[in-house]
């Protein structure tokens, strides 16, 4: 038995994509920027899959650029917009608490440069509010950076809205939409947004490989020196088979998701009514606005590593916020932010499905956990504790 | 998972020891809930001998096996040789740890030292503090410290 229960730390390569890949790899795989027929063949898929993307997000193919991944295109968008802003004299930046690192770190690294970082709020849904956005905006703001949703606890922001506010108050914005792109739909046009990062290995594309959109006229420098590839805003040889593959899975992923979704949906049903058996846990993030493949949970008295460690022995894959599983001291900073105490936010479960999974496999998850909950309970001090009333139940 | 050697895997699947002892002559418990481990280690002494003793963890694997193997090295020896355990030497009966979690084998050691210095407390018998730093200062043990 093996369960794929962790679509959001990264998927499978579709077949379509590795067809792509492998196609492409053999038949294009002249250099884009070389004039020779080879090199051309390999420009003419460059530009059509520029196309099929941006036609996807429904914006031009002049504000598509390849990249590494969702970290680059963070980086890249943040950097510019926060380097343009402070030319004007604005070095305030607005964002999230649950942002993934790759704005978090980029953030902590303007702040040292003397950026002034607020990240609002996310309540205990785990959703940001406008109304804290639209206090915290001001004349200073350079950027406004929101994830379109989160890729622990599975929660959709309100972009549409953000981008309104940010609209009106003619402030950049940028959102990660790593974990949205492929699963809900994304039209980059109707967010308002000015930059969009996105990652292949999401949407069952290749690793290594992502998408910056950034809207013609927005600001954008260069994180990579040394030649004019993608408008000379991001220098280094195509890769083209990983953009091959990527825009394979993601037109096959737009194209499924309304059958991809419906399924997720029965499926996370199944398996948020299944774990809420266990006594003493709660669901992490809000129940109805999240991602169809999200299910985040925290158990009372026992500790996530060590029940990833013994539901892998089950042949499940899956993941979680404890500071065991980050090498770090802290648990995830998600939890944190919705209110999760560290007591609890260490025994955090993320089981992100893919349309791979059947109700067997729920099944089966929601009965390995309950077993391993309740067999790590058993060992567990604190349990006793709480279980002896010496130690009251959060959860 | 290749995180974990195959000993720590083994006493993390395979707990020895695991469980109460209701009439223990010695509980010790260290670690805190907010850091994400806690041991609690339960001794049964006869004429100075660990006769039984027995352990509950809360934390990850390492900790799980570190607890597990440091009652496996105590159980049946004398109280003076049980206070020699060093988190080292549960670190290397494991085959090893990785770098951050050897505060796992730190709390193991000290959750021995709190199990027997209760003991000596419990039944008034007097004891040499300096056997017992790694139990004493286990209550500012807030943070994971670098033990190493």
């Amino acid at each position: 038995m093996e369960i794929y229960a962790d679509h959001a730390a990264t998927t499978k390569l579709s077949p379509a994509a590795a067809k792509a890949y492998a196609e492409t790899a053999a038949v294009y795989y002249g250099n884009p920027s070389s004039l020779h027929s080879a090199g051309q063949r390999a420009q003419e898929q460059l530009i059509a899959c520029r196309e099929e993307i941006a036609s996807i997000l429904n914006v031009s193919p002049r504000e598509i650029y390849f990249t590494s991944g969702g970290s680059e295109s963070d980086n890249q968008a943040i950097l510019s917009a926060a380097h343009a802003g402070a030319k004007k004299g604005k070095k305030k930046i607005i964002s999230t608490a649950i942002e993934h690192h790759a704005v978090l770190h980029t953030l902590e690294k303007l702040k040292k440069e003397g950026f002034e970082i607020v990240l609002l709020p996310v309540g205990t849904r785990g959703i940001v509010s406008t109304d804290d956005l639209e206090a915290a905006i001001d004349g200073e703001t350079a950027l406004v950076s929101v994830m379109a949703a989160n890729n622990e606890i599975g929660t959709i922001q309100p972009i549409a809205e953000i981008g309104a506010v940010c609209k009106r108050h003619g402030v950049l914005f940028h959102t990660d939409a790593v974990q949205a792109v492929g699963h809900i739909p994304v039209d980059a046009k109707a967010i308002g947004c000015d930059y969009l990062a996105l990652s292949a290995h999401k949407f069952g594309g290749p690793k290594g490989v992502g998408v910056l959109y950034c809207r013609t006229g927005a600001p954008l420098t260069p994180l990579i020196e040394g030649g004019a590839q993608e408008r000379g805003k991001r220098a280094g040889t195509e890769d083209l088979p990983a953009v091959a593959a990527m825009t394979a899975a993601l037109k096959e992923s737009v194209a499924d998701m309304g059958a991809t979704e419906a399924l997720l949906r029965r499926l996370q049903d199944r398996l948020i009514a299944g774990l809420e058996e266990i006594p003493h846990c709660a669901l992490n993030g809000d129940r109805h606005c999240r991602l169809a493949g999200n299910t985040s949970f925290c158990f009372e008295g026992i500790e996530g590593e060590s029940l990833l460690l013994l539901l892998d022995e089950k042949g499940i894959a899956a993941s979680s916020g404890s500071a065991c599983t980050s090498g770090s001291l802290d648990p995830s900073h998600v939890l944190l932010a919705i209110g999760r105490v560290h007591d609890v936010a260490h025994g955090s479960l993320r089981l992100t499905l893919g349309k791979e999974n059947t109700e067997e496999d729920v099944d089966y998850i929601i009965r390995s956990v309950k077993e391993v909950v309740g067999y790590l309970r058993n060992m567990s001090p604190v349990w006793r504790d709480l279980q002896e009333g010496k130690r009251t139940y959060i959860l | 998972m290749s995180l974990y050697s195959e000993k720590v895997m083994d006493h993390f699947k395979n707990p020895r020891n695991v469980g109460v002892i209701e009439d223990a002559d010695g509980v010790g418990e260290v670690g805190n809930a907010k850091c994400g481990d806690i041991m609690k280690m339960y001794i049964k002494v006869r004429d100075g001998i660990l006769t039984d003793v027995k352990f509950e963890t809360f934390g990850c694997g390492s900790a799980i096996a570190s607890s597990s193997m440091a009652t496996e090295m105590i159980k049946g020896k004398p109280l003076d040789e049980a206070l020699t355990l060093t988190n080292k030497a549960v670190t290397e009966a494991l085959g090893g740890l990785p770098a951050y979690k050897l505060h796992c084998s730190v709390l193991a050691e000290q959750a021995v030292q709190a199990a027997i210095l209760d003991y000596y407390k419990k039944n008034n018998i007097p004891y040499d503090e300096s056997r017992f730093k790694c139990a004493l200062c286990a209550h500012e043990h807030d943070v994971h410290g670098e033990e190493e």
